[in-house]
């Protein structure tokens, strides 16, 4: 299983890199393959980000999608794929890169504040060896002011609300100043008030021509919040514009027989604003 | 009791203890946060069949072939945890246990079928470590405290520890800022550039280097102890990871001192004779400091929670 992996990987590899990566694209994945203990999660999955557009990366539970996002920025062991960021390599243009998590990722029982998490967004470009500023204290609290937190800067982070947690993640990713934005389901279980205010940060985002991809679970907002859509089941089922893309076959694809009813009154809201 | 008999004999095991708390408590905030506790635990266990191993390489007690056996020692154990972890797909926790019991176990064997336990490493000193050993027949006077030329005769176990406090202090402010974000979000230090693999290999070397140096001073048992304690106290009474630093360092540090006062006069003010031992009393301080702190701190304490409960 694992040897099949790796030389399908490899032969995806030779066939497949720099010829479909675009150097012109903020992120672009070609080929990626992911497996967990042998078990591959992610197989041969590419995509080419549209520059200055806000994508919505969907698909059922266990599909991939955070492995995808995982996978492109090196965070877990990748069978074989090519990622270009205006085409160089990742590990190159870290600083172009801005990473969003999911909020279960981290212990918020740690001993930071919301201040203190957002400054790390800068500790790269602070550098080694040197502790953050006033200047870099600053500029955290403005981030923080942008997501609606400021009031919360010296709060102990495990004393915020999940929304409120996710802002300030929002915050430190704001923080970086990056072109690329990579966001791990955002929305997930958070308040009103935090969703109107990741909805107003991605619209700041996309004012500044950045480039943004939101693994995001709701299909009922995908047409309302973004304008390309891909879809993801094990690999790449389909990606484009939402309103191309986001059809009933396609979903149908992804998701099979697991669509709700609900779910495709999505479809009925996307071909009305088509219309 | 005279300023002399003090210096001579107190004060340095005092420091020695204090020390060794010290250099282990403030790396211990990073390795409970974490959740690398046991790593403590594991390093200063196979420290054993290091320094044994050391001593029957060379035949001598010098203490920098003991210390490069035990940081070699140390450093085989962290390879051997990751190479269990993988291999064997158990959870960190279990490699630790199944690595540093078995090289202790061997440790053990090697001193008792060589017969280097024939001399000062026996396994007692092992587990207890040898706080009373240190002297200091140069003091006379209080004054001497502020004397260079007399301070630079203390015992080398002394000395050898203010370095390694130094190292661990340094280390901790000039990678302050990448321990806490490799500690909080290590995916997030990786996609900065940061590597949390780097960041976490350079905290065990230290930590490797303070339980060595606190080992041979103190004993397998205190230097567990100290690494979890103080740190799992501080944490309990602030929010803040500088703050928490430093109240973990404060407490290591009391710890050791109160430690070695009971143990050294505590039974004779209740009328026995002998004093106990002083790594051992010291282990003790710190574990009830800890129990006071559940009790009593002031948010996270057990009767602030009941209370927060009710209103």
């Amino acid at each position: 299983m694992d040897q099949a992996a790796n030389t399908g990987g490899r032969g995806l590899k030779e066939a497949g890199q720099s010829a479909t990566l675009d150097p012109k694209s903020p992120f672009s994945v070609s080929g990626l393959t992911v497996a967990y203990d042998r078990k591959p999660v992610l197989w041969n999955a590419s995509f080419t980000a549209p520059e200055g557009e806000l994508t919505a990366i969907v698909g059922p539970n266990g599909a991939g999608k955070s492995t995808f996002l995982k996978g492109s920025l090196g965070l877990i062991p990748k069978l074989s794929g090519e990622v270009g960021v205006f085409g160089r390599p990742i590990d190159e243009a870290r600083r172009d890169i801005a990473y969003v998590p999911q909020r279960s990722s981290v212990d918020w029982d740690f001993p930071a504040t919301a201040l203190d998490v957002v400054t790390m967004g800068l500790y790269r470009r602070i550098g080694w060896l040197r502790w953050p500023g006033r200047r870099d204290k600053e500029r955290a609290h403005e981030m923080l002011a942008l997501v609606g937190m400021e009031a919360f800067a010296d709060r102990q982070i495990g004393q915020l609300s999940g929304g409120q947690q996710q802002r300030v993640f929002l915050a430190r990713a704001l923080a970086q100043d990056a072109r690329v934005y990579l966001m791990d389901e955002p929305f997930a279980g958070v308040d009103a008030a935090t969703e109107r205010a990741i909805v107003d940060v991605l619209k700041k985002l996309l004012s500044e021509g950045k480039t943004v991809l939101v693994v995001h679970h709701d299909l009922e907002t995908v047409p309302v919040y973004f304008s390309h859509v891909l879809f993801l089941n094990g690999g790449t089922v389909a990606a484009g514009p939402v309103a191309d893309a986001f059809t009933a076959e396609n979903l149908q694809k992804t998701y099979g027989g697991r669509l709700a009813a609900t779910q495709l009154a999505a479809l009925d809201e996307a071909a009305a604003m088509k219309g | 009791m005279s300023a002399e008999i003090f210096l001579q004999f107190d004060f340095p095991s005092i420091l020695l203890g204090s020390l060794a708390a010290l250099c282990c408590g403030l790396l211990g905030n990073f390795l409970v946060l974490r959740r690398q506790s046991l790593m403590g635990d594991a390093i200063s266990h196979v420290v054993l069949p290091g320094i044994v191993l050391g001593f029957l390489i060379t035949g001598t007690l010098d203490s920098l072939p003991m210390m490069l056996g035990a940081g070699f020692a140390a450093l085989v154990s962290v390879g051997l945890i990751e190479l269990v972890r993988r291999l064997g797909k158990v959870e960190p926790g279990a490699a630790m246990g199944v690595v540093f019991t078995s090289m202790f176990a061997a440790g053990v064997l090697l001193l008792e079928q060589t017969g280097a336990s024939g001399v000062h490493i026996d396994v007692e000193h092992a587990l207890y470590g040898n706080l009373e050993s240190a002297i200091w027949l140069e003091a006379a006077a209080w004054g001497d405290l502020l004397r260079p030329e007399i301070l630079a005769t203390l015992p080398v176990s002394v000395l050898r520890l203010v370095v390694v406090n130094m190292a661990v202090i340094a280390f901790i402010l000039a990678f302050y800022k990448e321990l806490k974000l490799v500690s909080f979000d290590p995916l997030f230090a990786d996609t900065l550039g940061i590597s949390s693999k780097l960041v976490g290999t350079l905290l065990i070397v230290m930590v490797a280097v303070a339980a060595v140096a606190a080992f041979d001073a103190v004993g397998s048992i205190l230097v567990i102890a100290m690494f979890i304690c103080p740190a799992a106290t501080a944490r309990l009474l602030t929010d803040r990871l500088s703050t928490q630093l430093v109240l973990s360092g404060v407490v290591a540090f009391s710890s050791g001192i109160i430690g070695y006062v009971f143990a050294a006069f505590g039974p004779v003010w209740l009328g026995h004779d002998m004093s106990v031992s002083a790594a051992g009393m010291i282990a003790v301080v710190a574990g009830l400091i800890q129990v006071v702190a559940m009790v009593f701190a002031p948010r996270y304490g057990v009767i602030a929670r009941r209370r927060m409960q009710r209103a």
